[in-house]
């Protein structure tokens, strides 16, 4: 009875804030647009009863999944959101491994300033944050004004307004996430391990690749989902930062919802959207788990 | 269709910290209004105003349409007001508690009747016109003296944006404005709901696209006071502003408004009471205070944009009134045209274009 609690928490959790609101989404992305309030059809009249569901079900289907096929818009969105979330993550690792790595040798004393020093732009509006990059990039900001003095460049680089610009954006505003795991992780090493490879004979380097890797991974891992997934749906570092050529999913969606007053095909790019992230996570997961199992 | 620098909506409650025992939430074009006018209203009625802005009609329309905004007064445009009607987001007024509406002026009542069957459902807050802004010094140099600052073909024209892209050009972000213009410059019918005509406007469009330095509602006011671009695709009271910008900071640059002689786009915004207002007997007090004639003159004296109330005329400015950017003169006005909203298909084309036009995908 008491484990039976004790799992039932999470698992109610996940039932309230995640299975239910991915129902309702659901049942939108099957339903058509209407000019009404709320703007679609049809919608759930519980005082017809029993009658009243079937009819519902009996109205929905999935000519909207059929849509987002025939438009190469979607798959180029998609396609375009995966790879910039991909690169993002990427970058986010190798700016985040060395600073973690070096937060977690860092003597005893120290940690507590780096740690605070990683987290403190959290202070500050996550909004004002990315505005403050357009003072920094666009052509007369601060860096083409420093580079331009010390005779680096003659003419102004265009950063703002293309990927670059989302690139640096994003990478900024993830980094922390990516750095606290694998700071965890990398913290946790028993200095030991290291000091026994490098007596068997192997150089810091091999020991570095033979042992803090291996264990920084579930560190690692961490973070590129941490960064990947919401990165891969961002909506405002591309709309501020990026150019109108920027195609991501996050803006179509945006577009559907608002501009088009479909709520229909919004939902169903969300549903799509989802579907692409929690397939692979889990399949990975389960990989993992089978190694893990191996191992024992 | 007024937007500013602010591209979030910012929340602005004005009460000053006394007790009010009821109070009336308007939702409101940003920078669109003359604030004191916020505080003159909590004093005349004792009712806490709570003021928020909002900066494009499709977040508007979002809202309304997802139900329950808490709002007691909405500021739509015409033909987002025209649809919202159909979906059944307002209430009908009550003009017995609008002593004020005989202010009103006739030919913008006979204008928003397309829109509004008998203006039953909200009343004319401000109009305007959709054009060019230009910077007068700079559009001389790239093209000359003769340059067609009052026509469409200055930004339509590939010949002409090639020159003016390295001076800088902004254009709205806003499909609903920008292809009824391109189909005008085409000589086609601007209120076009045809598909087929549409995207005539397709090839004039993504051959513009590339020498634009930005798609954006808001941005070019202080883009084009600080003679960071010299053409702006905009609407004519935030030209206005960024002129008297200039003029204030004078820093040598001169801004100028054209309504293209080939039409241009008249567009209203309405004042509207949500079905589900809070507190409807609030938003009518405050319907019937706007249309005090001062009040209203007050607003349009601060903003630069026309109003549809006769009887505010006699307070307006000299630079209000009788500018014809403002307050057009018969000639232009006939230039002058109005559009309709695009069914749901059509909408999509619409959006579909215009994806298309800025991403060049």
């Amino acid at each position: 009875m008491r484990r039976f609690t004790l799992i039932a928490v999470p698992y109610l959790w996940l039932l309230a804030l995640f299975l239910v609101p991915f129902g309702i989404v659901f049942k939108i992305s099957l339903s058509d647009a209407a000019l009404a309030i709320p703007p679609y059809t049809p919608t759930l009249d519980l005082s017809e009863g029993w009658a009243g569901i079937k009819a519902l079900f009996a109205e929905l289907d999935f000519d909207n999944f059929v849509w987002l096929t025939q438009d190469d818009l979607y798959w180029r969105a998609y396609l375009s959101s995966l790879q910039i979330a991909l690169f993002s993550t990427l970058g986010c690792l190798l700016v985040g491994f060395p600073i973690a790595y070096g937060m977690a040798n860092a003597s005893e004393s120290w940690r507590p300033t780096l740690m605070m020093l990683v987290i403190l732009p959290f202070w500050t509006s996550f909004l004002i944050r990315v505005y403050a990059w357009i003072g920094i990039l666009s052509t007369e900001g601060l860096l083409n004004q420093f580079l331009m003095t010390i005779g680096i460049i003659s003419e102004p680089l265009q950063i703002l307004n293309t990927n670059k610009a989302v690139y640096i954006g994003i990478i900024y505003t993830y980094l922390p996430f990516m750095i606290l795991p694998i700071y965890a992780s990398l913290e946790r090493i028993d200095g030991s391990l290291l000091e026994a490879a490098e007596d068997l004979g192997c150089s810091r380097l091999q020991a570095f690749w033979l042992i803090t890797v291996p264990l920084a991974r579930p560190g690692v891992i961490a973070g590129s989902f941490l960064v990947f997934i919401p990165t891969i749906g961002e909506f405002v570092i591309p709309s501020l930062l990026g150019g109108s050529r920027t195609l991501m999913i996050g803006k179509v969606l945006w577009e559907e919802f608002f501009s088009n007053r479909d709520w229909p095909v919004a939902s169903a790019v969300a549903v799509v959207l989802l579907l692409i992230l929690v397939i692979p996570i889990v399949l990975f997961q389960r990989n993992e788990q089978k190694q893990r199992e191996a191992e024992q | 269709m007024k937007k500013t620098l602010v591209p979030a909506a910012l929340a602005l409650a004005v009460g000053a910290g006394a007790a009010f025992a009821e109070e009336v939430r308007v939702y409101n074009w940003s920078d669109y209004i003359d604030e004191s006018l916020l505080t003159k209203f909590e004093k005349e009625t004792g009712i806490k105003l709570i003021y928020d802005v909002f900066d494009s009609n499709e977040v508007l329309e979002t809202k309304l349409l997802a139900g329950s905004t808490g709002y007691d007064v909405v500021v739509p445009s015409g033909t987002f007001l025209q649809r919202q009607i159909t979906a059944g987001v307002f209430q009908p007024l009550d003009f017995s508690k609008l002593p004020n509406a005989v202010n009103l002026w006739d030919v913008i009542k006979e204008r928003t009747a397309k829109y509004d069957p008998g203006n039953k459902y909200s009343i004319n807050y401000m109009w305007g016109t959709t054009g060019l802004g230009i910077n007068a010094e700079k559009v001389a140099e790239v093209l000359g003296e003769d340059a067609p600052v009052d026509s469409l073909a200055l930004i339509f024209d590939p010949a002409n944006m090639e020159k003016l892209k390295s001076c800088g050009v902004h254009i709205l972000d806003a499909p609903v404005e920008v292809i009824p213009a391109a189909l005008a410059y085409l000589g086609e019918d601007p209120d076009s709901q045809d598909p087929d005509v549409i995207a005539k406007t397709e090839p004039v469009l993504t051959a513009m696209a590339p020498n634009v330095l930005k798609f954006h509602s808001s941005e070019y006011i202080s883009a084009l006071a600080n003679g960071d671009i010299c053409v702006a695709f905009g609407w004519s009271g935030d030209i206005l502003q960024a002129r008297d910008r200039a003029d204030e900071a004078d820093n040598g640059v001169t801004i100028e408004y054209y309504a293209p002689k080939e039409g241009a786009l008249m567009w209203f915004d309405q004042m509207a009471i949500p079905a589900d207002a809070p507190n409807p007997d609030g938003a009518h007090k405050f319907l019937n205070f706007i249309m005090d004639a001062e009040n209203m003159a007050a607003a349009s004296n601060y903003v630069y944009y026309a109003n549809g109330n006769k009887a505010s005329q006699e307070f307006l400015e000299e630079d209000v009134i009788g500018d014809v950017a403002i307050y057009p003169d018969e000639e232009t006005l006939k230039n002058l045209y109005t559009t309709s909203p695009y069914g749901p298909k059509v909408q999509r084309v619409v959006t579909r274009l215009w994806t298309k036009v800025k991403s060049g995908s």
